[in-house]
């Protein structure tokens, strides 16, 4: 650690310095990747695949939809039995005492069934009087009737018909959920739902927290992205649509996705599929950590000077002493 | 240099650590006269391609910032109905491949020549953090899109936000959150640190070859 | 562009084309940064030192 404290003087007294033009360098590297970045943009401008809309789910999809709006109400969806901070409906994640998704609380309310759903109907049966009557004896009715209803639609739906953008299902006690379900989906078909899901009571609107959640709760979206690559447990973080490169340098983050004991239901340590989003956020924290820390960590900071590569990168300094060439004699560092 | 010394004798009549101004300019000369911010003289031994991959990410950050910039101004919707808003995303979408991969070539030549040595950890170590916000810059852009991909990586991304704990304060389901991020806070961190690398880097100047001095972490 | 690419699964590690290419492409780039010539004028060399 000799060098340390040691002005650049000291450190290069008796090394040979030669002419080198930092600025030009730096217009040169400007103008190779600007030129660069101009051919590839130019030749294979950029990925965009248009965005999915709750309008085109449920056009494209109106059995996915309604089949999603119904768990919604029988509580059975993703969002609506995540836990935090959405709702206290999950457990969340936790490795051992580590358990920040619980630390934080519910910060982001979601009630999905009222959000997706009872509110937005709510607000479309003004002036639709069959509506309105069947949302009242859905509120009306209590939690086990409730569950019957949707215990028995849920069943009948797998075999439902799907005609001109309308779902039928076969005839059954179903309470007001088939007069529900047809509106809410008309509603969708038609683009309200997405204004409704993301106006909150207010004019401008910033935040897709609702319409994202209720769409990643469906099949459709999940559907087109497991197509595109996109899906967790295909390195989807690292995919991008088309045949664009993606985030390449996400490769080790969503490695571990991949790998034991991530996959694995019983796992290692507790860490498992279960908890494999803390767990693997941790593990990248220590790494980046540790890649920080290379200048402090032996065999890490070793390994460079086993390597051999930086003989080639230094050749001029390694090269043997030759006499009669003065330009390449050997330094006096 | 004649200059500085003129200076300081003229503040003489005052007792010399009575001005906060005059230690500063002291400071900044002694630790980063001129002649090191930008040297015309290099060691002979840098000489190698390997050298250039840290100027070239520089190149490509300045790429990725004036074609931000561009986007910026014009919106967030711009680049998805206008033939000239499309160019400028895909120079966009280009140089950030550009500015990545010269940062990670970058880095490997600087683990294989062992950068850190003699003083220089960390520059090293702020490398490593401008990689990590980097990442985090890239990440907030993909979902500030406006388009499919921008949809299920949010999708996707929220359940390790969220089993992290970090959910709670970076909404990546909230859009208005991430695009305030990814074009003010993010890029400015990124800048900020770059510029302090660089100003690290010419301090010290680059290192000496390993074993000139003994071992690579001597 | 915009067609699906084609992905390449061994084992547990799947990769698009593209992704391929910019890894293989670094690579490629470090080697060759590592042995080509780095251009110097005999003129930068006055044989000076510090």
């Amino acid at each position: 650690m000799k060098s340390m404290g040691a002005t650049q003087e000291e450190y290069y007294r008796g090394v040979r310095m030669i002419r080198y033009d930092l600025v030009k360098e730096l217009a040169i590297a400007l103008g190779a990747a600007g030129l660069l970045g101009l051919v590839l943009a130019a030749a294979f401008s950029s990925p965009d695949v248009p965005q999915v809309t709750i309008a085109t789910w449920a056009q494209s999809d109106p059995l996915d939809f309604v089949t999603t709006a119904a768990d919604e109400l029988a509580g059975s969806t993703t969002s609506a039995g995540y836990g935090n901070p959405y709702n206290t409906a999950g457990e969340g994640q936790s490795w051992g005492p580590i358990g920040p998704q619980k630390w934080f609380g519910t910060r982001i309310p979601i009630d999905s069934a009222n959000a997706f759903v009872i509110q937005p109907l709510q607000r479309a049966s003004f002036s639709n009087a069959n509506l309105a009557s069947a949302l009242k004896t859905w509120q009306d009715s209590d939690a086990d009737q409730q569950g019957k209803w949707l215990d028995a639609y849920s069943k009948a739906l797998p075999d439902a018909t799907v005609t001109d953008g309308n779902v039928a299902v076969v005839a059954g006690d179903y309470g007001p959920l088939p007069v529900m379900m047809a509106n809410l989906l008309g509603i969708a078909q038609a683009g309200a739902l997405d204004g409704l899901l993301v106006s909150g009571g207010h004019f401008y609107q910033t935040d897709y927290t609702q319409p994202l959640l209720f769409m990643g709760d469906g099949g459709y979206l999940s559907g087109l992205a497991d197509q595109a690559h996109l899906t967790g447990s295909q390195w989807g973080m690292m995919n991008e649509t088309g045949s664009y490169p993606g985030q390449t340098w996400l490769w080790l983050y969503t490695m571990w996705y991949q790998v034991f004991p991530f996959t694995s239901d019983d796992g290692f340590l507790g860490l498992n599929a279960g908890n494999a989003d803390l767990g693997i956020i941790i593990l990248m924290t220590l790494l980046t950590t540790a890649l920080a820390l290379v200048p402090f960590i032996p065999g890490l900071r070793d390994v460079p000077r086993w390597l051999p590569i930086h003989r080639l990168i230094w050749r001029r300094y390694y090269a043997p002493r030759r006499s009669s060439a003065s330009r390449i004699e050997a330094p006096q560092l | 240099m004649a200059v500085a010394t003129s200076v300081e004798s003229a503040g003489s009549s005052q007792p010399e650590s009575a001005s906060w101004t005059l230690k500063l300019r002291q400071a900044i000369d002694r630790h980063l006269p001129m002649d090191h911010l930008l040297p015309d003289r290099q060691p002979y031994f840098v000489g190698s391609w390997v050298y250039v991959f840290g100027v070239v990410t520089i190149a490509a950050l300045v790429w990725v910032v004036v074609s931000g910039v561009v986007l910026t101004f014009m919106g967030p919707q711009w680049w998805h109905v206008s033939g000239v808003g499309r160019f400028f995303n895909s120079l966009h979408f280009w140089s950030v491949q550009l500015f990545f991969i010269f940062m990670v070539l970058h880095l490997w030549g600087q683990y294989f020549m062992a950068g850190w040595r003699h003083g220089r950890a960390a520059t090293w170590m702020i490398g490593v953090v401008i990689f990590g916000i980097s990442v985090l810059t890239a990440f907030t852009g993909y979902l500030s899109q406006q388009n499919f991909d921008a949809q299920f990586i949010a999708i996707n991304a929220k359940d390790a936000m969220n089993g992290a704990g970090i959910g709670v304060f970076f909404n990546v389901l909230n859009f208005g959150q991430m695009y305030g991020l990814h074009v003010m806070l993010l890029p400015i961190g990124v800048t900020a640190l770059v510029v302090a690398h660089i100003v690290m880097v010419r301090t010290r100047g680059v290192v000496k070859p390993i074993d000139a001095e003994g071992g690579a972490q001597s | 562009m915009d067609t699906p690419t084609t992905y390449f699964h061994w084992g547990f590690i799947l990769i698009s084309t593209p992704n391929l290419l910019v890894i293989a492409g670094m690579v490629v780039l470090f080697a060759i940064a590592l042995v080509a010539p780095f251009p110097h004028a005999e003129a930068d060399d006055d044989g000076r030192r510090n």
